[in-house]
């Protein structure tokens, strides 16, 4: 099965039967998966560690009305510090709270649950984006409030890539809603 | 094809983990909630709000400006009138730097119902600029030579005073005498006679008088006063204040004007009472520099903080002051100090007490001032149950022996390193100094309040509530109790400085307690 779903998005055709044996795939001049389900397994983990972290941090703000992210719009630095400190005026403030709140929650949901993971993890990548631009790990730039060194890439980085891997390699057919779904497709095709 | 049992488990198997993660994020932000809301439930502290001031009615207040130097012109800014050069600097400074709002502020803030009539400044150059910028067909400025001259023009109903330290009592006492308004810039008097004339003037006076401490118009220290009246940190027995600069404007070194000369300034009429000596441009210029016309650390800024301080626990004069200090970082031939350490002692005074009845009682004012460091050393209130740290925000510390606080220390709900109350009025405007601290008290999910968000200049509202008492009636922050007990401690503070002795306060007379053989006033304003 997994075979499938980087042949969607790799284009790419699987070889020798010999590599089967081994369950191995191989791509010619581009990657080797060793072991296709020890792999799908690690990207289920993986998209349920991000869901967990998104929705938790959803989850803490939602119950806590004083959050906002007003002091972390205000003291945004780097190319976009202007609009970061748009979004901390009266009329937008609000929208801006709102609008991070739901997106931690929407993408914790969708990646946890394993339904439209790929919409989640691509809001999950912007979300990511954002705040990496507000406060970017640029050498130039004295790092506010930061834990840990850091030199362009930072977590937040780190964690915008694995949104973009998630994309490219969705799960939820293995773990999560959508293999329901997708049984039941099968299962009124087949009836057809 | 059929669901399988295991086809359950991996389709539904999120189910139970978005559960478990949402279920611990909300009792998470609930159980931080609680225990915050019983701190803050405990304390009890209500945070000011801007007090509303009756607005000035009928005809515009005529105003004259006696002064138009550095603070004059500041001054006339916050009466909403700013010349035609800051303007145009502020407006080349707002396009090199978008973060200086300093015109903007300028404009938006509200206008006041008043006029300025009156100029006086002895330095031609001043006073034409003033006159250059604000003496319009629409609204007149006229200029007198003298400040008496236009106290009995009948041409003003109030004066602002921001001339050297030893011009403020003369001219504030016959601004009184005549039932004319006084805005007075600190200190109040330059010395101790005159301090004990100008109460008196007040006392019979008609006028308002109101003294330049504008912060008693800063919201974070009416929040303090009621920190301190509910027993927050209990009883203080220490206060650490200081200043910290470290640069030559900060050190009194201000711009000597090219046009400066004989004919362009009445070099007379700026002595007044001080020793007579031929032109010296370093002299008026920069007379903070010298004790026969400024009040060197202990006029000039222990004056602020003492004023602060009593705004916040109205402690009044000392018992008792010591100071000592020396001229370390300046040897450029001023002679007062810049370094200075005053002591002051309050041996009767208490903010209340948590502990048996009689334990505590007490405290002592330390004022420690360097011109040769810049090391921000903030404003700290020591209880026995708390700490507070004083500023344009305020911060608490439990104290980790605190009586109040021992079942909350002992539970951990209370940690002597983590503040249990933080307020930051300022906390809703995006500049560079709140955010980075705001961003700080939001990560270490602390508490922040937000008054209206906006920042309004506290020099505004001094002069606002001043024009209004003028016209309404009601009482000023800073009038004649307050102006007298900075003025005094001040004194004491630079006395003991220069005698090398302790200076004694005697509450019953109302006067210094004499000290045979020495003239007070000769000796503050003694050169050495």
């Amino acid at each position: 099965m997994i075979y499938g779903v980087f042949s969607i998005f790799l284009k790419s055709r699987c070889t020798s039967g010999t590599n089967r044996l081994y369950n191995q795939i191989e791509f010619p001049g581009m990657l080797t998966i060793r072991n296709e389900r020890l792999l799908t397994n690690s990207m289920v983990i993986l998209r349920l560690f991000i869901g967990w972290h998104f929705l938790y941090e959803g989850i803490i703000k939602l119950y806590n009305p004083d959050w906002t992210s007003l002091g972390y719009l205000a003291s945004a630095q780097g190319p976009f510090r202007s609009f970061f400190i748009s979004l901390t005026s009266d009329s937008m403030i609000g929208i801006a709270d709102w609008g991070n709140k739901m997106a931690l929650i929407f993408v914790g949901m969708t990646l946890l649950l394993g339904v439209f993971e790929k919409w989640g993890a691509l809001v999950g990548a912007l979300l990511l984006a954002l705040y990496y631009l507000a406060h970017p790990s640029f050498p130039w730039l004295t790092e506010v409030n930061v834990e840990g060194n850091y030199w362009f890439v930072n977590k937040n980085l780190i964690e915008f890539m694995v949104c973009v891997v998630i994309y490219q390699l969705p799960t939820s057919h293995n773990f999560g809603l959508q293999r329901l779904f997708d049984k039941k497709k099968e299962v009124l095709t087949q009836t057809n | 094809m059929k669901f399988t049992r295991r086809d359950a488990l991996k389709g539904l198997g999120g189910i139970p983990l978005m559960g478990a993660v949402w279920w611990a994020g909300a009792a998470s932000s609930v159980a931080k909630k609680k225990e915050r809301s019983a701190i803050l439930e405990q304390l009890n502290i209500q945070p000011s709000l801007p007090t509303a001031v009756p607005g000035i009615g009928g005809d515009p207040i005529r105003i004259g400006i006696i002064g138009f130097g550095i603070r004059g012109e500041q001054l006339c800014r916050a009466l909403g009138f700013a010349t035609n050069e800051w303007k145009e600097e502020m407006r080349l400074a707002a396009k090199e730097n978008p973060d200086n709002t300093a015109l903007a502020d300028f404009e938006a803030q509200d206008k006041l119902n008043v006029h300025l009539a009156g100029i006086c400044d002895i330095f031609d150059y001043r006073a034409n600029k003033a006159l250059n910028s604000f003496n319009t067909p629409d609204s007149k400025m006229e200029r007198f030579r003298t400040y008496k001259e236009m106290i009995r023009s009948g041409k003003v109903d109030a004066v602002v005073i921001a001339t050297p330290d030893h011009w403020h009592a003369p001219m504030t006492i016959d601004a009184l005498e005549n039932d004319i308004h006084v805005y007075v810039e600190k200190p109040m008097t330059h010395t101790v006679e005159e301090t004990y004339r100008l109460q008196e003037a007040a006392l019979n006076s008609k006028a308002v008088l109101q003294v330049g401490h504008q912060h008693r118009q800063t919201l974070s220290f009416q929040t303090a006063k009621d920190i301190i009246l509910k027993g927050t940190i209990g009883h203080v027995s220490l206060i650490q204040t200081n200043t910290n600069r470290n640069d030559d404007n900060g050190a009194w070194m201000y711009e000597i004007h090219p046009d400066a000369s004989p004919q362009t300034i009445d070099w007379d009429m700026f002595l007044g009472s001080a020793p007579k000596i031929p032109f010296n441009k370093n002299h008026f210029f920069r007379w903070r520099k010298w004790w026969a016309y400024g009040s060197g650390l202990s006029g000039d800024l222990l004056s602020h903080d003492f004023d602060r301080l009593n705004c916040v626990l109205n402690m009044g004069i000392p018992d008792s002051v010591m100071t000592s200090g020396g001229i370390y970082t300046h040897r450029d031939g001023r002679n007062v100090p810049d370094v200075l350490q005053v002591n002051m002692e309050y041996p009767e005074f208490s903010t209340g007490s948590s502990q048996p009845k009689g334990k505590e009682k007490g405290m002592t004012f330390v004022y420690s001032a360097t011109l040769g460091n810049g090391f921000s050393r903030p404003t700290i209130l020591m209880g026995h149950d708390g700490t507070l740290e004083l500023g344009n925000q305020l911060t608490i510390w439990p104290d980790g022996q605190s009586t109040r606080y021992a079942d909350m220390i002992e539970n951990g709900k209370m940690n002597p390193r983590v503040p249990i109350y933080q307020y930051n009025p300022g906390a809703s405007v995006p500049d560079g100094v709140a955010s980075a601290t705001s961003q700080y008290f939001a990560d270490k999910g602390l508490m922040w309040t937000y008054i209206n968000g906006a920042r309004v200049d506290s020099t505004f509202l001094h002069m606002r509530e001043w024009l209004s008492c003028t016209r309404n009636g009601g009482k000023v922050s800073c009038g004649i109790k307050e102006g007298f007990e900075e003025a005094i401690s001040s004194h004491m503070a630079g006395l003991s400085y220069k005698l090398g002795q302790r200076i004694e306060w005697d509450k019953e007379q109302g006067r210094l307690k004499p000290i045979e053989g020495i003239d007070f006033d000769k000796a503050l304003l003694a050169s050495l």
